[in-house]
């Protein structure tokens, strides 16, 4: 799985369950302020896109990261 | 010009909100006098302390104080000094000595505070491309050492084997891992399951730091902690401590048996770049580690003290932190931080001193009436803590 439109397809799918407030997803999505997250969200999410794509994104990264499009980017590097 | 307290805004907006409800600020309570370990003045009332983690009650033993005064007396008031330089007295040294006896471990380093020993080992020996792997629930200490460091930093689902292991296997080949863990997590009081978690860091060619801040002196047959009890602690390469819980003064140290552990000495910045601890602080730390050893008697008064509030705090209605007793930390869930505030004020109204914890120090933003136990709390004290709970509860809402 290395075609990033399915990334993002995969990504959105792993995003679904948490977004309880129904907000619409596109790449601009920000997982803070969009999604309303909290950090122990942000860890449930981070950790089924870990083993969705058996990878590890560090904490470090996941600084770097505050929207979906970031994310998929993200992936599609650690997957090489 | 920006201002650069801007940032605290909210905070401000929320304790000033709090507190215009006329409620006592809970971060600003003064102990005036304290008679012994569980009993203190505070607001001119006499107050049962039931939040200090003066686990083992050391703080007023006469062996301790005496030799205190006496390395007051021969050695003076501090050291002015690095331990690198002119700060390392007879008197660390021993202290040290006691912590090696004490753990059965080949070498032991003393720190200023337990938040400077998480601060120096973990930044120092996790280096740029090692990895550090530490469950999210992990002490401030614990994340402030990764961040003063270079390593690549991993969290797991707190408690959780699965997720630790998954995560331990997809760091790359070759590349150094650092697992950090805690025997007792202090929010909740409720311990790691270590066994098994140090088993798959082992497999996984992984170093293991264990935090037994809040087991030692309490937990295992001789007091080491959560790692002896669970009959894993050959297999834990450092453990981090601390002076100012069950020991009771201050300070912080790692013990280990690593053949390399003394060159730390010269390349962790928080032991070089501070002074020592002051010669009746180290004095009373050794002598009061050289008595927990033989605490058997008081860890289990402090078990029976332990399992009491949390059955009598179960019975009353409280919902806890753990199903059964874990630690000598119970911790009371409160609805939301107003709730909090206003059970922690009733309880000191009726003579109780507890800790309200709030997020961001709390897993899942809860509220938390934290109450640690001491092996000098008499049974009798315990039943009045219930009393002053119930009481308290009744006033408060908080339960029916």
């Amino acid at each position: 799985m290395t075609d990033k439109a399915e990334i993002d397809a995969t990504v959105k799918a792993v995003i679904e369950p948490f977004n309880k407030k129904g907000v619409a997803i596109n790449d601009d999505t920000r997982f803070a302020q969009d999604l309303e997250w909290d950090s122990l969200t942000v860890l449930d999410f981070v950790a089924s896109i870990e083993d969705e794509f058996d990878i590890l994104i560090t904490m470090n990264q996941q600084a770097e990261i505050e929207n979906v499009g970031q994310l998929v980017d993200a992936i599609e590097k650690l997957i090489g | 010009m920006t201002d650069l307290f801007s940032k605290f805004d909210p905070l401000i907006e929320q304790r000033e909100s709090l507190l215009s409800t006329g409620l006592t600020d809970p971060f600003n309570l003064v102990m005036e006098r304290v008679e012994s370990p569980t009993v203190a003045i505070c607001n001119g009332r006499r107050t049962i302390l039931l939040g200090t983690y003066n686990y083992m009650g050391m703080t007023f033993d006469p062996d301790v104080i005496a030799a205190g005064k006496q390395a007051l007396d021969e050695y003076g008031s501090g050291t002015t000094g690095s331990r690198v330089l002119n700060g390392t007295y007879a008197g660390h040294k021993a202290c040290e000595e006691a912590l090696k006896t004490f753990y059965a471990m080949d070498h032991a380093m003393v720190f200023a505070t337990g938040y400077q020993a998480n601060l120096g080992i973990i930044s120092t020996i996790a280096g740029k491309d090692d990895y550090i792997v530490l469950d999210i629930d992990s002490h401030a200490s614990i994340y402030d050492g990764c961040a003063l460091g270079n390593a690549n930093i991993v969290p797991f689902r707190h408690n959780d084997v699965d997720a630790l292991e998954k995560r331990l296997k997809r760091i790359p080949e070759g590349a150094g891992k650092l697992v950090v863990l805690e025997g007792v997590y202090s929010m909740l009081g409720d311990i790691a399951p270590l066994k098994e978690m140090v088993a798959v860091c082992k497999a996984a060619g992984a170093m293991v730091l264990v935090d037994e801040a809040h087991s030692m002196g309490f937990i295992g047959e001789n007091g080491r902690g959560v790692a002896e009890a669970q009959g894993c602690i050959d297999d834990v390469d450092f453990i981090i401590g601390t002076f100012s819980k069950s020991v009771g003064t201050v300070g912080g140290f790692c013990v280990s048996n690593h053949p390399k552990f003394e060159i730390l000495r010269l390349v962790c910045r928080p032991y070089v770049f501070t002074a020592s601890l002051p010669p009746s602080v180290v004095a009373t730390a050794a002598t009061s580690i050289g008595k927990l050893m033989h605490g058997a008697d008081k860890r289990a008064h402090l078990w029976q003290n332990s399992q009491k509030l949390h059955a009598g705090l179960k019975a009353l209605g409280f919902t806890l932190g753990t199903d059964t007793p874990q630690s000598a930390i119970i911790a009371v869930i409160m609805p939301d931080l107003e709730k909090g505030a206003m059970m922690w004020e009733a309880l000191l109204h009726e003579g109780l001193y507890v800790n309200l914890a709030r997020p961001p120090a709390t897993p899942a933003n809860m509220t938390l009436l934290r109450c640690s136990l001491c092996a000098e709390h008499s049974a009798e004290q315990v039943d009045q803590i219930l009393g002053m709970f119930e009481a308290a509860g009744r006033a408060t809402g908080c339960i029916g």
